[in-house]
């Protein structure tokens, strides 16, 4: 008999099936996992997309990400030799994809952590399938986003002591007054608490995988990291109090990492920068972003390893209506925006807005509207929402929007100075343009060897809901 | 199914807690401890000089002042090393047949420099200057040590920015009257508060070091 086996179910997980329960007697709602499955089935479905054969697609797919990882390589090292003048940048935009792109990765990182943090104290069961692979999701984008600043600061080996204060020879300290500084600790607390919170609930599914391995090596490698984990009463009462713990040191998280990179801008002077609607105009980006990112992961995921019983059309609803309304305070947002710059009588302001709609980037700022503002307002209708092709598309144009609205922040406040005589353009050169798709490439790579290895759905989670499931087909119609 | 790891894996992994943060840590640590060591600073490394000169004999038993021979330290940006002539002029005079001394007869006949080695060698992006510093009150012996007890020079301390930026940021530990810089057994007065005093000297000389990036590094 093998202990991962085992599923105690936990109090907190208990009151949380009940209170599913009563949710799921209202007819409208779709179901959490699909008819006909218990425990065993439900473990054997999501371990064999690791112990089965691996697909012939899934070794396509890590080679192109790999190349283009390899071509991301290739652009750092091109550009540790050569300097950071490779890239775009120059006076008057010193801070172009640099930025652009951190902001966009480490926004798309947020999801996964409202998902397993703010979700999972909120009881919300839908949470359940698509938790474990949003972490990962955030996890990779987190390293995504981390190579920008570094890269940009031209010597990533002396960068050691501009962003870390520890004591040196040199008796220099970060400048603690810059939110520059702010963000380092910011998302370096992020990647920690994410990485922690991610691991912590892996440990059980890995003892499981321990024990379901054939290979005596694998299940050394799953033992090894499933710390000696036997499913016993006392391990499963830590185990909850650690999970609901981090929980609570991440919730805060979600809030506060996109509100320090929004400082990043809103404590600079400068006209479409210094803004108090930052911090909450960047959170709900981000969540935004973050949720179209899970959802273009969890779409073709669930068609390729067939997990549509696990992340049902009721997962990729919920999170098209987190879509829509993170989508709506972003609109807002920009209203807000266009709204101040002409309340706040400041002819910088003014000329600020004019020059987004009318200026030269005029193209980036209606597209971004386009995308980030009309695009979502399709997920009002119920059937695209449950659309999964529609999701995609969706998720597509609201990714690039995101990306346009960062270009939009960063440039077009840059490329007009204050003195006509420093205006000047911005275009990403081809490294720039191979270093952000090269991450992609990375993120990728990592999410690919992920859900080879490890299990991207709770095991032992899915099981807490399957009973719910029961109970629904044994419910006479008509509801409880 | 045999057990998959012996009986001593938990006592394995526990013990890898430990000793992976002792590494982590130490590693770190003794890193810090080599950056500040004189293997890195050169602190306290005596350099072979072409004659063995002796700053303890000549100014401590003969009682020579440091200007004598450092003739451009309260004018210029560099104290100056004296010309051979400067030996010259006691040494034509006595140990004048010192084998020792054949280093300074043989500059002085062929009319070229002793080759001194430099022990106060900073680095060539560190501007600075010896002029203000002693007008403003620094003592020699703050920054070049005992002097007076070294038979062969040595660099005294580390040189390491967070010693130039101590006495930049706290000059009041440091100044002392303008009167007393070239005296190397000055001491404050042990029944007055030193850094009172230095205070007041900070005043008084209108002392306002920069620690600006542009100061040193210009």
């Amino acid at each position: 008999m093998a202990f991962g086996e085992q599923s105690p179910v936990g109090k907190g997980a208990r009151a949380q099936a009940s209170k599913t329960q009563a949710q799921m007697a209202k007819p409208p709602e779709l179901p959490l996992v699909g008819a006909g499955h218990d425990n065993k089935s439900v473990t054997e479905e999501i371990s064999g997309v690791v112990f089965g054969k691996t697909p012939l697609w899934w070794f396509g797919a890590l080679a192109v990400s790999g190349a283009v990882m390899v071509m991301m390589l290739y652009a750092i090292i091109y550009l540790l030799f050569t300097g950071t003048g490779v890239w775009g940048l120059n006076i008057p935009v010193g801070w172009g994809f640099a930025i652009i792109n951190f902001v966009w990765w480490i926004g798309i990182g947020h999801a996964g952590t409202l998902i397993s943090a703010i979700l999972l104290l909120l009881n919300q069961s839908w949470r359940t399938s698509i938790n474990r692979f949003a972490e990962a999701m955030t996890l990779f984008a987190v390293a995504c986003a981390g190579l920008f600043p570094i890269l940009h600061t031209g010597r990533p080996w002396l960068a050691v002591y501009w962003l870390l204060p520890y004591p040196n020879t040199m008796g220099l300290w970060p400048q603690f007054r810059s939110p520059l500084i702010w963000d380092v600790f910011a998302v370096s607390t992020y990647f920690t608490i994410s990485l922690l919170f991610w691991y912590v609930g892996l440990v059980p599914d890995l003892a499981a995988m321990r024990d379901r391995a054939k290979n005596r090596l694998a299940a050394k490698v799953y033992g090894v990291f499933s710390l000696g984990w036997r499913g016993s009463a006392a391990h499963w009462h830590n185990y909850e109090s650690l999970y609901l713990l981090l929980a609570g040191i991440s919730t805060p998280l979600v809030l506060s990492v996109h509100t320090v990179v929004s400082f990043d801008f809103s404590v600079g002077q400068l006209p479409g920068w210094h803004a108090t609607i930052f911090p909450p105009y960047f959170v709900a980006g981000a969540i935004y972003a973050g949720f179209a990112m899970v959802l273009l992961l969890a779409i073709p995921l669930r068609v390729m390893f067939k997990l549509q019983d696990f992340i049902t059309l009721r997962h990729l609803e919920n999170m098209g209506k987190v879509t829509l309304a993170t989508g709506m305070i972003v609109a807002y947002g920009y209203l807000v925006e266009v709204f101040m710059a002409f309340y706040s009588g400041n002819q910088y302001e003014a000329f600020m807005i004019l020059n987004r709609i009318t200026g030269p980037y005029q193209v980036q700022w209606w597209l971004l509207l386009l995308c980030n503002a009309l695009a979502p307002q399709v997920l009002w209708v119920k059937s695209w929402r449950r659309s999964p092709l529609v999701l995609f598309l969706v998720s597509i144009v609201v990714s690039i929007g995101m990306w346009l609205e960062r270009f939009i922040i960063v440039v077009t406040s840059l490329h007009r100075d204050f003195l006509p005589s420093s205006w000047g353009m911005y275009a990403g050169t081809k490294w720039d343009w191979a270093l952000y798709i090269g991450t992609m490439g990375m993120f990728l790579t990592l999410f690919f060897l992920f859900i080879r290895f490890v299990p991207m759905i709770s095991i032992f989670e899915m099981r807490t809901i399957v009973p719910d499931r029961k109970n629904l087909d044994e419910a006479p119609k008509g509801g409880a | 199914m045999a057990q998959l790891f012996s009986r001593g894996a938990n006592a394995f992994a526990r013990s890898s807690l430990i000793v992976g943060i002792s590494l982590a840590v130490g590693t770190l640590l003794l890193a810090m401890k080599l950056d500040r060591s004189p293997a890195q600073t050169d602190e306290g490394v005596v350099l072979a000089q072409p004659v063995p000169f002796s700053h303890d004999h000549h100014t401590a038993v003969l009682g020579i002042s440091c200007g004598y021979c450092h003739t451009s330290v309260e004018k210029s940006a560099f104290a100056g090393l004296p010309p051979t002539q400067t030996c010259m002029n006691c040494h034509k005079q006595i140990w004048k047949d010192s084998p020792m001394l054949e280093p300074v007869r043989a500059s002085f006949r062929d009319n070229e420099p002793i080759q001194w080695n430099r022990v106060y060698d900073l680095p060539d992006f560190v501007y600075f200057n010896h002029s203000i510093h002693v007008a403003k009150g620094v003592g020699c012996e703050t920054c070049h040590g005992p002097v007076n007890e070294m038979p062969l020079l040595y660099q005294a301390v580390s040189l390491q920015m967070n010693w130039c930026l101590d006495c930049h940021r706290n000059p009041e530990k440091y100044v002392r009257p303008k009167d007393e810089v070239y005296n190397m057994d000055w001491e404050w007065d042990p029944s007055l508060d030193p850094i009172e005093e230095g205070l007041k000297l900070v005043q008084e000389y209108d002392i306002k070091p920069q620690d600006t990036c542009s100061t040193c590094h210009r």
